[in-house]
């Protein structure tokens, strides 16, 4: 009983743990492009499930999610051209301000569209109450789709970032932007892309787990400091060990509940991030010898 | 033109009276709680310019302090201690005069702490605090900060909201008004609206005073140098670390003492005061006020949180704090009151016809 019950926990740890990798994913891939972290990465999730929930009422599923995913891909382009294409050398300080600007705004545009409700799009394949019994533990269908979502996106942006001249341009431009643009990157239109490329992964994210975690207006928040937990523990910058670290801060958060009340759940996570900032900001994969030469 | 020290503060203290004297005389009288909330919270503001704009350390967890402040002080004088009147501890307050007893309103008695001990305590539970998170906190730079800063407002948050002692949900009410001296009463009773105008701008003047001489003196100089360039700063023999601190605690001890303040002005408090919302405005409005400019930050504090407790901006209350926090950014990140509109259309001008030449 023991066991299975470990397992059990297990699997929502992991199930939970997708959503912040992909937040953390997200905040990865803009931060390699121009060093910013956005602010706003939490509310592209929501808009993913809250547009899906919508556009549901209008079509198949499929259709419905593509079509979120589009337009939040459409949001996170215009974000950075109305906002931020056009600053000259920002100080971080006027970028963070000005990410938690736009993450107020989405966030209240979302309360004026949708309302306060809770709402969640129907599970993929069967309901609320089929599961699938591996060996006595009870794994929800959507949990399944939920991991292999992620998987897929993980191993996609991998062969995008490695194999493709766009994603080649693109961590030419991380690694030093002027020598990218030296070598005739168009550095402007790879920022835009990186922005575009983290608000579809976060939307995608934000359809996947809408059934299981449901939806409102003011996730947002809460996920991005997840998800930049996520990316610390993992190292900023690093995609991978995010998704490691995402399961990691899931299955312990997931945890907690059996030695703390469950409304303490969040405090655990940032607990977690502010232990790790303080011991160890390279994050647990993180080099140490480079780490001295960055600033945190 | 800059004015000097003492003609700032003469002309503030001008205007709040003139401001009372107004609402007097146009029957306005009810005007005066707004603006007492106002003033409390335009101390977080002023305290938090003094962190931003001159240490140069943002942060975004200042209304975890303000909650600290006042659910210390809310819970401090509203635990009934008769029920445990016979322990040794209770006992020892009670022979120090600091246990302080109120009829309820069922006819009882309630034993609770004095509230001005509850102030002390909570004030130095908040320096503790300060202290505790602000030595790690400040070694982080930038968006490691900001983040850092955020994680710590969060904690508080859910623990305020996760806690059923602290009221959960509902937070704490029927906080007692706190006497200061006999006469003095910070309370929201409509006979004691004008005394509680003057405490809480009085208590604002006092800060700035605090605040003005502060920053104009080798202490500020010190700030403004690790504002500038920290590391130029720690070679040039400034302790950046202990300033950093010490603006940080400062800072912290301030939205403290506005929380305790509007806790008791409102006879409560709720979870909704430690909310990231609230810090974001903070820190939005020391932004639209100049950063580095304390006069700045009060003023736009006093316009913007007036307007927002009189609901003027309604239900788009987060959605207009977000919207001129994104324009005083992008256009004029020296505040709004550095806007200089023809100075940005001829840049913009100039812009297009290099472009033009370029083409």
């Amino acid at each position: 009983m023991f066991v299975e019950l470990f397992f059990q926990y297990l699997v929502a740890g992991l199930t939970y743990g997708i959503i912040y990798a992909v937040v953390g994913i997200g905040f990865n891939i803009i931060y390699n492009t121009t060093g910013i972290i956005n602010f706003a990465q939490g509310e592209f999730v929501m808009l993913g499930g809250m547009m899906a929930v919508t556009l549901f009422g209008f079509m198949p599923l499929p259709a419905a999610i593509v079509g979120a995913v589009l337009i939040t891909m459409l949001v996170g382009a215009l974000i950075e051209v109305v906002f931020i294409r056009w600053l000259v050398n920002p100080s971080v300080l006027r970028m963070i301000i000005i990410t938690i600007g736009i993450s107020i705004l989405i966030r209240e545009a979302a309360l004026f569209f949708w309302g306060e409700g809770v709402r969640s799009l129907p599970y993929f394949t069967g309901n609320e109450i089929s599961s699938l019994d591996i060996s006595g533990v009870h794994v929800s269908p959507q949990a399944l789709w939920s991991l292999g979502t992620c998987g897929i996106i993980v191993v996609l942006l991998n062969i995008f970032f490695k194999f493709t001249m766009l994603g080649r341009q693109m961590r030419a431009c991380a690694s030093n932007r002027e020598a990218a643009a030296l070598c005739g990157v168009p550095t402007r239109n790879m920022v835009t892309l990186s922005f575009v490329l983290s608000a579809g992964i976060g939307a995608l994210g934000g359809c996947v787990v809408s059934p299981i975690t449901y939806t409102q207006y003011n996730i947002g928040t809460g996920l991005a400091i997840k998800g930049f937990t996520v990316a610390v523990l993992g190292g900023l910058g690093n995609s991978m060990a995010a998704v490691a670290a995402g399961f990691v801060l899931g299955v312990v958060e997931s945890f907690s509940i059996w030695v703390m009340p469950a409304a303490y759940k969040d405090a655990i996570a940032i607990s977690i991030l502010l232990v790790m900032l303080f011991v160890r900001p390279s994050g647990l994969f993180g080099n140490k010898e480079t780490s001295r030469l960055k600033e945190f | 033109m800059r004015l000097s020290r003492v003609s700032s503060i003469f002309i503030f203290v001008v205007t709040v009276i003139a401001a009372q004297i107004l609402t007097m005389a146009t029957g306005t009288v009810f005007l005066l709680t707004q603006l007492t909330m106002t003033a409390y919270y335009s101390l977080i503001v002023i305290g938090l310019c003094l962190l931003m704009g001159f240490a140069g350390q943002i942060s975004l967890g200042h209304a975890g302090f303000f909650a600290i402040g006042g659910y210390t002080s809310a819970f401090l004088t509203t635990f009934d201690l008769m029920p445990h009147r016979e322990k040794a501890f209770v006992a020892l307050l009670a022979k120090l005069h600091m246990i302080h007893a109120r009829p309820d309103l069922y006819g009882g008695v309630v034993l609770t702490v004095h509230p001005v001990v509850a102030c002390l305590v909570a004030v130095v539970l908040t320096c503790v605090v300060a202290y505790a998170i602000g030595i790690p906190v400040l070694k982080l730079k930038g968006h490691y900060l900001a983040m850092a800063t955020l994680g710590f407002g969060t904690i508080i948050y859910s623990i305020v909201l996760g806690t059923q002692c602290l009221g959960a949900a509902d937070g704490i009410s029927s906080v007692p008004p706190f006497q200061i001296v006999p006469g003095l009463l910070v309370s929201g009773i409509p006979e004691a609206r004008i005394q509680n105008y003057y405490i809480a701008w009085g208590l604002v003047a006092v800060s700035m005073v605090l605040l003005v001489n502060l920053i104009s003196s080798r202490v500020g100089r010190a700030l403004r140098s690790i504002h500038g360039d920290e590391d130029a700063a720690n070679a040039m023999g400034v302790n950046t670390a202990r300033y950093k601190l010490n603006a940080f605690v400062l800072s912290a001890v301030l939205a403290a003492v506005a929380g305790i303040f509007v806790t008791h002005f409102n006879g409560g408090i709720g979870p909704s005061e430690a909310s990231i919302v609230k810090s974001v405005r903070y820190v939005a409005i020391v932004a639209i006020g100049g950063m580095a400019n304390l006069w700045g930050s009060l003023m736009m504090s006093s316009v913007l949180n007036f307007l927002s407790l009189r609901g003027y901006f309604g239900a788009l209350d987060d959605a207009v704090f977000g919207a001129i926090l994104i324009i005083v950014m992008l256009f004029s990140p020296e505040g709004i009151l550095s806007f200089n509109i023809l100075q940005v259309l001829k840049e913009l001008v100039d812009k297009g016809r290099r472009s033009k030449e370029a083409h």
